[in-house]
């Protein structure tokens, strides 16, 4: 017992003193990017200066949120085969991004999601549609990481129901992590704007592949490299009945419920759904969109999404490591026993892994600290990214276009997009602390429906059809939007016996829990149905758009 | 460097038109969308494929093909490999077909000698 706690106690000084190195670091970086940061193009774009190989490390630091690294690892440990599932989607995504949207986005826009929107269209209604579904993502999609922080803090600092650190219990530890992390994410970004945040979001990306990495190679080094054994040990190790199950399709999703063939329907197309919104939610989650920005070409930014292919292809394929790895060594139950939704499961490997290979107990807890200071760096950065992405919007679209129509100069736009960035911070902050003891797996899967039902109609329908229109544009934004909104509200995940958040009232009619499979379609739908009721035509614009967009002409520098 | 369109005359609204209707920018378009739009269908539907096999498929997903490996985590490496292949295969093809053709057309605009 004594011994326990002098190890907690040093993890925990680890963790501490790591995840402060990194703030430093990061606050170090950003001063020196706010002396840097002169004009629009700086705070928006990083000044549209880096490489594709920095890019691409950006972007892949924006995309590997915590769900990527702790969530999925620890459902693979939990579920076994099904947690791929995301690791699949969330990669294949990345061509509709590649081939169809990052480089004429690049060629057409200059800060936001919107400027390519609303290039052809009358400007309020678009760039209004268009800032509102930017926030909505990015803000649930920062509450998932908030939430998950909070979360995390205790398990990882190991401070349980009853005990206290530094004088805090669970909840209130719980308040000032998700405080600390708005708070410097608010400074990231009000200082730094987006070339402080893309440093910050490289050096994310460069620990978090190192830890991955690293743990990958002890796990197959543990077992020889053969991959067949560490899987049969893994279903060993699982809750799955009979064992092997825990290699085969089914144990989360698809469930087939014996003499109920339309629960059986309802889980099938939940899967469907699932796989649906997670390859077409990434090419308009507008965080990584506003990315393609921070280059000076359309070959750069190609050239970035190779490098972000190639990286977070890699990392999850480490993430099938980690997970089986976390089932085999750590065991199922032991996972589960830390918490529930398994996030905690690569950490718990990485003290396994430290105990056998880094000298025992001492090695165990400070890999431990070293992989908790990583997910905690990890999630920092994606929140960063999500603020820069709403704040340059509000204060782009809303502010500059919308209010100002225009007139609004520079200095003043970035004025307005720090102030912007206080105010979203603070809102997350406070939305966070209230929502700190929900459930927020389905926050993130929401944000993806959001942004492949609402977004990107919107872009394929601006970028490739000439008729479209304003009405198009507002009708797919919005229809999306709430279509995918609605379907949520009603849906298991909210109410009902099985619901998380009131499982006491049930209000629930719609059977999925991911709306995808409906409102993707239903945005297109729309966007298709309010172009032809509305007569606006202007093919002389949709030549310019097409033209700059394929070509490069005029884009911006 | 052909020059069928006219040099840009900045101050005409119809410019745009103009070369959105040269033969060398509908050579652009017509390789960029002869590329990407198939490969689009051709990727979706084999990823829809995995998804469809993982829900209604289970027997031959869970066929052992190596000791513990299984048809299911063959098919969901080959997702990988597809992806990579065709992120390989896309930028060959950028930059052998579509970057010459974007330089003509921005050569005709008088916009030439882009990175």
């Amino acid at each position: 017992m004594y011994l326990a706690a002098i190890s907690v106690g040093t993890q925990r000084s680890i963790t501490l003193s790591l995840f402060g190195f990194f703030v430093l670091i990061t606050l170090f970086i950003t001063i020196w990017a706010s002396r840097r940061t002169h004009n629009a193009t700086d705070f928006y774009a990083g000044g549209r200066a880096f490489s594709g190989l920095q890019n691409g490390m950006a972007i892949s630091g924006d995309y590997m949120s915590a769900a990527s690294f702790l969530g999925i690892a620890g459902l693979i440990a939990l579920n076994g085969y099904d947690g791929f599932l995301y690791s699949i989607g969330f990669l294949v995504a990345w061509l509709v991004a590649l081939l169809l949207v990052a480089e004429l986005m690049r060629n057409s826009g200059k800060y936001t999601m919107a400027d390519v929107l609303a290039f052809r269209m009358r400007q309020a209604p678009v760039r209004t549609a268009a800032s509102v579904s930017t926030v909505v993502v990015s803000i649930f999609y920062l509450l998932a990481q908030m939430v998950g922080a909070g979360t995390l803090v205790n398990l990882l600092l190991k401070i349980s129901k009853g005990t206290t650190f530094l004088g805090m219990t669970a909840t209130t530890a719980q308040i000032v992590t998700i405080v600390l992390i708005g708070a410097l994410m608010i400074v990231y970004v009000t200082f730094g704007g987006m070339k402080g945040t893309t440093y910050v979001q490289i050096v994310k990306a460069f620990l978090l592949m190192g830890g991955a990495l690293i743990m990958t190679v002890l796990v197959l080094w543990h077992y020889k490299g053969n991959i067949s054994s560490l899987l049969g040990d893994a279903s060993q190790h699982s809750l799955a009945k009979p064992s092997e199950n825990f290699l085969k399709p089914g144990q989360l999703y698809g469930k087939e419920v014996a003499g109920k063939p339309l629960q059986t329907f309802y889980n099938k197309m939940d899967l469907l759904s699932l796989g649906l919104a997670l390859v077409l939610g990434t090419a308009g989650l507008p965080h990584i969109l506003i990315r393609f920005y921070t280059v000076p070409s359309a070959r750069i930014a190609r050239r970035s999404v190779l490098w972000a292919i190639g990286i977070i292809g890699t990392f999850y394929l480490f993430t099938l490591a980690l997970g089986f790895g976390a089932a085999a060594l750590v065991t199922t139950n032991a996972v589960k026993t830390a918490s529930a939704s398994g996030n905690t499961a690569a950490p718990q490997l990485a003290q396994v892994l430290g105990e056998k290979y880094f000298g025992g107990e001492l090695g165990g807890v400070i890999f431990l600290a070293v992989i908790a200071a990583v997910a905690f760096a990890t999630i920092l950065a994606v929140v960063a990214g999500l603020t820069l992405a709403s704040s340059s919007s509000v204060a782009h679209d809303i502010y500059a276009n919308v209010i100002r129509k225009g007139k609004a100069s520079e200095r003043q736009e970035v004025v307005v997009a720090r102030g912007s960035a206080l105010v979203i911070g603070a809102i997350a902050i406070g939305l966070g602390i209230l929502a700190r003891d929900l459930n927020v797996a389905f926050l993130v899967a929401l944000a993806f429906a959001v942004a492949a039902s609402g977004n990107l109609p919107a872009i394929l329908f601006s970028l490739f059809w000439k008729r479209f229109n304003t009405v198009g544009a507002t009708a797919a934004i919005y229809g999306g939007l709430i279509a995918a909104v609605v379907l949520v509200v009603f849906s298991p995940t909210v109410s009902g016996a099985t619901s998380p958040i009131f499982p006491h009232q049930d209000f629930h009619w719609f059977p999925l829990t991911n709306p995808g499979i409906i409102s993707i379609p239903f945005g297109f739908l729309c966007g298709w149905l309010g172009t032809m009721l509305s007569s606006e035509k202007n093919p002389a614009k949709y030549a310019e758009l097409e033209v700059r967009s394929l070509t490069g002409v005029g884009a911006a520098n | 460097m052909t020059t069928q369109v006219s040099p840009p005359d900045t101050t005409d609204p119809d410019r745009y038109l103009a070369v959105q209707s040269s033969p060398e920018f509908v050579h652009l378009r017509r390789a960029l969308r002869g590329f990407v739009f198939p490969m689009t269908v051709a990727f979706i539907l084999w990823y829809a494929l995995y998804v469809v096999l993982s829900a209604y498929a289970r027997n031959f997903m869970s066929t052992k093909v190596v000791g513990n490996i299984n048809v299911a985590l063959i098919f969901g490496l080959l997702q990988f490999v597809s992806t990579f292949l065709i992120a390989w295969l896309y930028a060959r093809f950028a930059s052998r077909k579509l970057d010459p053709a974007a330089e003509q057309v921005r050569a005709s605009m008088g916009e030439g000698g882009h990175r």
